[in-house]
């Protein structure tokens, strides 16, 4: 995965309260494998009506090159489906902008490389008043954790953890690797310590 | 004297590897539980070369598309395809796998305190959002994405932010008919879906202490719905009667130590809360959503709320939900007329939850079509020895096999477009249950309710003169 610091794209507002996972990607195309592309079932069922032409005024519909997502409160809440996420990156969105987020959903963004910017109620009624009629440019600085859209700046919070995964496009796993002296030994503990801790043998 | 701790602290820090200087714990696993949705983590494995860290401590099951009619049958090639490939990875990393025909198989949050592997004090994962429902041991337990499974199943650990602790107290009686669904929409109503987000919620009070294994799972399950990401209780005597002598649990000597181990995991006095919440239980009423959130959510002597007169946030998202769901604000929910029941889910598919709603259906015929889905196979066999079975089908209901089946419409079983479904699930988001279906949460005794009327019903008058 690779790491950015700053990004510039357009912004595109999705004025939706509660968009949660199961609208972000419905559960019968998660079959598909990665390799396939998920962008095309992104908000499928909301983009789409029931004999999947698009809605032409839905704003992902109508603005087709965003790649922020100034969004209402609790996005991606629901569910641990790391598709939701692969829905957003493959249709080319890099960061979504929103009061509140799902946990789950927030963690799996960043292991993506996806930023979830959490700014204050106010600033998103703001942007929210910005976008309302068309899409502005966007630029998002993750050093200063700040957003610019059209000429409002506006800050966002980010775990510090997060933002250096985000920034050096890290991998857990590799990270993890460096610490295999300490799990070694904290296993090792943990098996004297709480015998009860392993699953006893199946009758 | 070490400061007083909460019950999050103590295994949180039993389970800390270490804490990088941006506060991150990496976190030593003690089981992870895997299906079939979890095939994205381990393609990633796979194109890293890697192998699973802990066969031992790794269990796959099939429950998100797992057929629950016909399963000797032709199943459809996707579903077929995603049930081989867990098959494959289970085999090349040496897994234990409990697949469609054991006896053991059925839903992962379900099976798992089943067989004794869901245990106080652990650390539990599982590629799954109603992971909290292992909280009600006393354990440890978070839903993680595809890449904190790969991650997991590479190392056996997880990197994890310590949540905010909170707590839920719960004291008195519920009322008949009133049970742990219905203490969740309670709370999830007055708090909102975001309510708990960033927190870790334990689960107290004397309510709590009175609720058998089966409704402290279904509580600490739907944590989630209420944003957090952690459920927990703290174990007592109807845990451990739960656990002794189940698969997987320990025994002899191995069990003297675990249950001295378990004694301890309980919130000290004076240990502090980032936040508490009080409900008495005798306020709860039988819950059910109108919405598309489960925090849309009303007793059921109430009306549909009028979004005018809502706060300027929810306004919006109740208008829109209303027209969704093809309802009317101002009107009783009850007497809502509804086009199908499902019992079952990781919520509410255990034994005690298809006994609430045999209670109910016994001598009497549903109305309207619904299927019944065991939570395990082993909950199945349960409740056909106690002739459950029976009842559902002389009223009418489908009985079928275990899985997650209509909660999450992965396996083929879904609801038509713009019908209604009482439904004894988690989630009833838009399209949850099949692409324009319209949900209604609610316990298993009130949707073996709206079975037997055809439409939203309170429970209680149904139960006089019944013994449940």
């Amino acid at each position: 995965m690779a790491g950015w610091s700053t990004h510039e794209g357009r912004a595109v507002l999705l004025p939706i309260d509660h968009v949660d996972t199961d609208q972000l990607i419905p559960a019968r195309f998660m079959s598909v494998p990665r390799s396939e592309g998920y962008g095309d079932y992104l908000l499928h069922d909301l983009r789409r009506d029931h004999e999947g032409e698009l809605h032409p005024d839905f704003p992902l519909n109508r603005i087709t090159d965003a790649s922020v997502i100034v969004a209402g409160h609790n996005f991606g809440s629901g569910s641990s489906r790391e598709a939701a996420v692969y829905a957003l990156v493959d249709a080319g969105i890099r960061a979504v902008v929103a009061p509140s987020f799902g946990d789950i959903f927030a963690g799996n963004a960043v292991n993506n490389g996806l930023l979830p910017a959490r700014i204050r109620a106010e600033d998103a009624a703001l942007l929210a008043e910005l976008l309302a009629s068309e899409p502005a440019d966007a630029r998002i600085d993750l050093e200063t954790l700040e957003i610019g859209i059209g000429k409002a700046f506006v800050p966002f919070v980010l775990d510090d953890g997060w933002r250096t995964k985000l920034i050096k496009g890290w991998d857990d796993i590799d990270l993890t690797r460096q610490q295999a002296a300490h799990i070694r030994d904290f296993r090792e503990t943990r098996m004297q310590s709480a015998p009860w801790a392993k699953p006893a043998a199946a009758d | 004297m070490n400061a007083p701790a909460t019950l999050l602290d103590k295994i949180w820090s039993g389970n800390e590897i270490l804490r990088r200087a941006d506060g991150t714990s990496l976190l030593w696993v003690d089981r992870h539980l895997v299906h079939e949705g979890s095939h994205h983590a381990f393609a990633k494995l796979a194109g890293r070369g890697e192998r699973v860290a802990e066969p031992a401590l790794t269990f796959c099951v099939v429950d998100h598309y797992a057929p629950t009619r016909d399963r000797d049958g032709r199943l459809a090639p996707q579903i077929a395809h995603m049930i081989e490939t867990l098959r494959d990875n289970a085999a090349t990393h040496g897994l234990t796998l409990f697949d469609l025909d054991d006896p053991r198989q059925g839903i992962v949050h379900v099976i798992g305190p089943e067989q004794g592997l869901t245990l106080p004090g652990l650390l539990i994962n599982c590629g799954d959002s109603h992971t909290s429902t292992h909280g009600a041991f006393g354990a440890l337990a978070f839903g993680i994405g595809a890449t904190e499974v790969a991650h997991v199943l590479a190392t056996q650990t997880v990197w994890q932010k310590k949540p905010a602790a909170m707590r839920i107290t719960i004291d008195g009686s519920l009322g008949p008919g009133v049970t742990a669904k219905d203490i969740a929409l309670n709370w999830i109503a007055s708090l909102g879906t975001g309510g708990a987000q960033g927190h870790a919620v334990e689960y107290a009070g004397s309510t709590i202490a009175d609720l058998s294994m089966e409704g402290r799972m279904t509580l600490c399950n739907l944590s989630i719905e209420g944003g957090a990401r952690f459920g927990m209780i703290a174990p007592d005597e109807t845990t451990l009667s739960y656990i002794k002598d189940r698969p997987f649990a320990p025994k002899g000597d191995a069990w003297a130590k675990a249950v001295e181990a378990w004694n301890d995991l309980a919130s000290d006095d004076g240990a502090e809360f980032a936040r508490e919440v009080a409900i008495k239980a005798g306020d709860i009423a039988p819950t059910v959503t109108w919405g598309t959130s489960p925090e849309q959510a009303v007793p059921i002597d109430a009306a549909i709320p009028d979004p005018a007169k809502l706060a300027a946030g929810k306004a919006d998202a109740a208008r829109s939900a209303l027209d969704y769901m093809g309802l009317s604000a101002g009107r009783p929910i009850a007497g809502t007329p509804i086009d199908h029941v499902f019992i079952g889910s990781c919520t509410n598919g255990r034994i005690e939850d298809l006994r609430a709603a045999g209670a109910v259906l016994a001598g009497r015929k549903a109305k309207v079509p619904g299927l019944v889905s065991p939570g395990s196979a082993m909950v199945k066999a349960q409740a056909e020895r106690e002739g459950l079975d029976r009842i559902f089908s002389e009223a009418g209901l489908e009985w079928a096999a275990a899985g997650c089946s209509m909660c999450v419409a992965m396996n083929g079983d879904h609801v038509a477009a713009g019908k209604r479904c009482a439904s004894s699930t988690n989630r009833n988001f838009r399209g949850r249950q099949g692409r324009g279906a319209r949900t209604h949460l609610m316990s298993p005794a009130m949707a073996a309710a709206a079975a037997v009327t055809g439409a939203i019903a309170d429970v209680r008058p149904l139960l006089m003169g019944r013994a449940t």
